[in-house]
């Protein structure tokens, strides 16, 4: 990030692009002018994405941290800007501002069973925090990765959680909301797969990421089975602008989701989540 | 399988968990144990109930048709979940066809007779009737959440 | 440095007469002098020429959603309260460039805005504009990141308090206490003296650049008389406020009554129209505009002032968060009032009344916290 203009993007070249579903998509991005360090960044932590002469949209980081020489996001072509950035091509120019924000607690989760529940494009901002804990997995517990999808088209990087599955061993739960007969898999919401896993409640992390509405009740099973808001963490989106605390539009209560977020440790906004029009 | 072995079982799943041993024991009476295919039929809409399986382990597949577009799988059940309510709900008809989606192991429960010991005593009524309201609440929820299309972003 | 060992006085009087030569002072020193002057019947903040441009006799009524002028029986320079601008559009500008952005054959380059503005004077700066000046010095200098626009046009900038002399309809700087006597955070202060045909300025000196200004003006000596004149000025207008806020406990009781009906009853009036954030001095809200030429090649993006009374405040891809008018209402007061308090470790309201004038229905920030504290809820907030 330029050190003394935190408001002037730095421009980036496209190396790659994928199509994952109808409607998300992968960018992999280097820096124009080289750059030896490539983009060291925290899992959980986002980038502002300008379209030249279009706008600009924070999209999280969905990459390795532990290889920082590219820069992925993964994201869903919803906005004039996305819908924009959806359709550059390798070798086209797009500006980037970040790292911003705070990040999963991967280090502090150590010695832990982590339990990640995650909803539609939620599994792009918690895909660093996971091979953040592959790269020494042998230091945390069970990790179990729960994620709910719209269908079964709708499923992200289902290549890599198969391998993942194997790899690191990682107890994945994958379900949809609804799916033809060819679908072998669940079918029902996520926050259903809560209540099935076995964990040490009193030794476990959770880490959440979707809609807000799956959030809160990801909540009400994780208190079910007796982990409590303090092991909680989520990641909250809201308008920006600025993403660096001037432009006032990401305000939640009295926080700021660029800087005090996205990733929140639940009991520090309990008492406002879930409160309409906050 | 025994009654011993059925009442082990039993004790051991979620949906009868604290449940008056007494009861438990009347209940088995009402139990056998049953296995299903990968692909096997269990039940189909319009059938009439007359059991539901407290499932030990596998997978089943609930499924609507909807005309032309086919049948959509609205849920599937697994490990610790319990398989149907109809029984207990006049006219007694499956509302949905069920299916193993693959090897299924269950318990089936006679919802006949079921249904006259709770006539007979309705504190064993009560103590099934409220597991049983408890799992409609949870799937009328999971519909409701279903039904919000959560992922789906795009305001329309 | 000990000023009076090097024989500069920090405190001298100044004639009416001579407050030109106070602008003349800041102009010869490269300062563009910035105060008051009527314009389209209200007082409002532009650039100065002579001490004439001031609004000279002249003061103002206000009261809920009304602003008059109206002509005094004397010749006081300042002998008014604040008007619907603040200092903020000189520091943070309602619309400013950020940077612009050239196609290359291949991909584009950004260039950065690099305008380096001359040196500012702000001269009749209130007591309650030097605490929002201070509140918006905290968002935009002293977190995490630096605003490079505020901090250009922030360093450098000279400022001349005046010490209130009449206080508005709608003024409770001293609930609040941010007045009506500038502190601190001032290079020189002035109190405007009238007393039995006299006319003149005590002028006190806050910071070295004050002091060397103040060596330059023509002035007599401060005498005790002098300042006892001053003193009364600022304790008369400190005796009458037009408006009382209770702060005690404030932050945590609007936190903990989100869903008291007040909020309906307020949202019943409030037309969202932005006034109120438009005229305070520490909204610091922003959007930004990505702009392109009609070849497309060239790019430019703008910051502009923005408001949390609009619905596009809040969109995001689901829509927007806050559709009511009583959640945009209470966005802006819980976080003035409350929220600020945990996000910057002071009120955002500084007690300048502009919002409760400038509100077309009248609608009252104090009347609004005094509500919620006759009759709080039993629940809800913060445990």
């Amino acid at each position: 990030m330029n050190p003394v203009n935190p408001m002037l993007p730095e421009v980036f070249k496209i190396r790659r692009s994928a199509q994952n579903t109808e409607d998300v998509f992968t960018l992999e991005l280097e820096r124009k002018n080289g750059g030896g360090a490539g983009f060291p960044f925290k899992p959980g932590q986002f980038n502002m994405l300008y379209v030249f002469g279009v706008g600009e949209v924070p999209i999280s980081i969905s990459g390795d941290p532990t290889r920082p020489h590219s820069l992925v996001h993964t994201t869903r072509a919803v906005g004039t800007v996305t819908r924009t950035l959806c359709q550059l091509k390798p070798g086209d120019e797009m500006g980037v501002r970040g790292p911003f924000g705070t990040s999963w607690p991967v280090e502090e989760a150590e010695g832990n069973d982590i339990v990640i529940v995650t909803g539609g494009i939620g599994l792009a901002p918690l895909r660093p925090a996971l091979y953040q804990m592959f790269a020494r997995r042998e230091r945390y517990g069970k990790i179990y990765l729960l994620y709910g999808a719209r269908s079964p088209g709708d499923l992200l990087y289902m290549d890599e959680v198969g391998l993942w599955q194997h790899q690191y061993r990682i107890e994945t739960r994958v379900t949809v909301d609804a799916a033809r007969r060819d679908w072998k898999g669940n079918v029902g919401v996520v926050t259903h797969l809560v209540g099935k896993i076995s964990i040490d409640p009193v030794h476990t992390m959770a880490f959440i990421c979707g809609p807000e509405i799956m959030m809160r009740f990801t909540r009400v099973e994780l208190t079910r089975i007796g982990v409590s808001p303090d092991r909680t963490f989520i990641s909250m989106e809201r308008n920006m602008k600025c993403a660096v605390g001037f432009c006032g539009h990401c305000q939640y209560g009295p926080h700021f989701i660029c800087k005090d977020g996205p990733v929140f440790r639940f009991d520090r906004i309990q008492n406002i989540f879930g409160r309409r029009e906050i | 399988m025994e009654i011993d072995t059925l009442d082990r079982v039993l004790s051991q799943h979620p949906f009868f968990q604290s449940l008056d041993e007494g009861y438990r024991k009347l209940i088995v009476g009402c139990a056998s144990n049953v296995v299903f295919q990968a692909g096997e039929i269990i039940f189909r809409e319009g059938e009439s109930a007359d059991h539901f399986y407290i499932i030990r382990h596998g997978r089943v597949a609930l499924e609507m048709h909807n005309g032309g577009k086919g049948p959509i799988i609205v849920e599937t059940l697994g490990e610790g979940d319990v398989l149907g309510w109809s029984w207990l709900v006049p006219p007694y008809h499956w509302r949905f066809d069920a299916h193993a989606v693959e090897l299924t192991r269950a318990i089936a429960l006679d919802g006949q007779c079921l249904r006259k010991k709770c006539y007979e005593d309705h504190s064993l009524g009560y103590e099934l009737l409220m597991r049983i309201v408890n799992l409609i609440a949870e799937r009328l929820h999971a519909t409701r959440m279903q039904l919000m299309d959560v992922y789906g972003n795009v305001k329309h | 440095m000990d000023a009076t060992r090097r024989g500069i006085q920090t405190e001298i009087v100044l004639a009416a007469t001579d407050l030109d030569r106070l602008l003349l002072a800041l102009k010869e020193t490269g300062y563009r002098v910035y105060g008051p002057t009527v314009e389209d019947q209200a007082i409002v903040y532009g650039e100065l020429d002579t001490a004439a441009d001031l609004p000279r006799g002249w003061t103002d009524e206000q009261d809920g959603g009304i602003y008059r002028l109206k002509k005094r029986d004397d010749a006081a320079f300042f002998g008014f309260a604040v008007g619907p601008h603040s200092w903020k559009k000189y520091l943070f500008p309602p619309e400013v460039k950020l940077w612009s952005a050239h196609a290359k054959a291949k991909g584009f380059e950004i260039e950065e805005e690099t305008a380096n503005p001359q040196k500012m004077a702000f001269l009749g700066v209130r007591a309650c504009e030097l605490a929002a000046l201070g509140i918006q010095d905290r968002v935009f200098l002293q977190g995490s990141f630096v605003d490079p626009v505020y901090r250009s046009r922030r360093d450098g900038l000279f400022v001349v308090a005046v010490n209130c002399s009449v206080a508005g309809g709608t003024c409770f700087c001293v609930s609040m206490n941010t007045g009506p006597k500038a502190e601190s955070g001032f290079d020189l202060s002035l109190t405007e003296v009238l007393k039995n045909g006299d006319h003149y300025f005590l002028v006190s000196a806050g910071s070295e650049p004050g002091r060397e200004m103040l060596a330059r003006l023509p002035q007599r000596p401060a005498e005790t008389e002098h300042r006892q004149s001053a003193a009364a000025v600022v304790e008369n207008t400190a005796a009458h406020m037009g408006r009382t806020l209770n702060t005690e406990g404030l932050p945590s009781l609007l936190a903990g009554n989100l869903d008291h009906p007040r909020w309906d009853e307020v949202a019943k009036r409030c037309l969202t129209c932005a006034n109120c954030t438009m005229v305070c001095p520490t909204c610091f809200c922003s959007t930004v505009e990505d702009v392109t030429d009609l070849s497309g090649d060239h790019a430019e993006r703008w910051r502009k002032w923005d408001s949390c009374f609009t619905m596009e405040f809040s969109y995001i891809a689901q829509g927007s968060l806050r559709s009511s008018a009583r959640s945009r209402y209470r966005q802006w007061m819980t976080h003035k009032l409350s929220t600020w308090h945990d996000q910057f470790g002071s009120s955002g309201c500084v007690g300048c009344g502009r919002c409760i004038t400038w509100c077309p229905e009248g609608i009252d920030i104090t009347e609004e916290a005094k509500a919620i504290r006759e009759a709080p809820q039993k629940t809800g907030g913060k445990p």
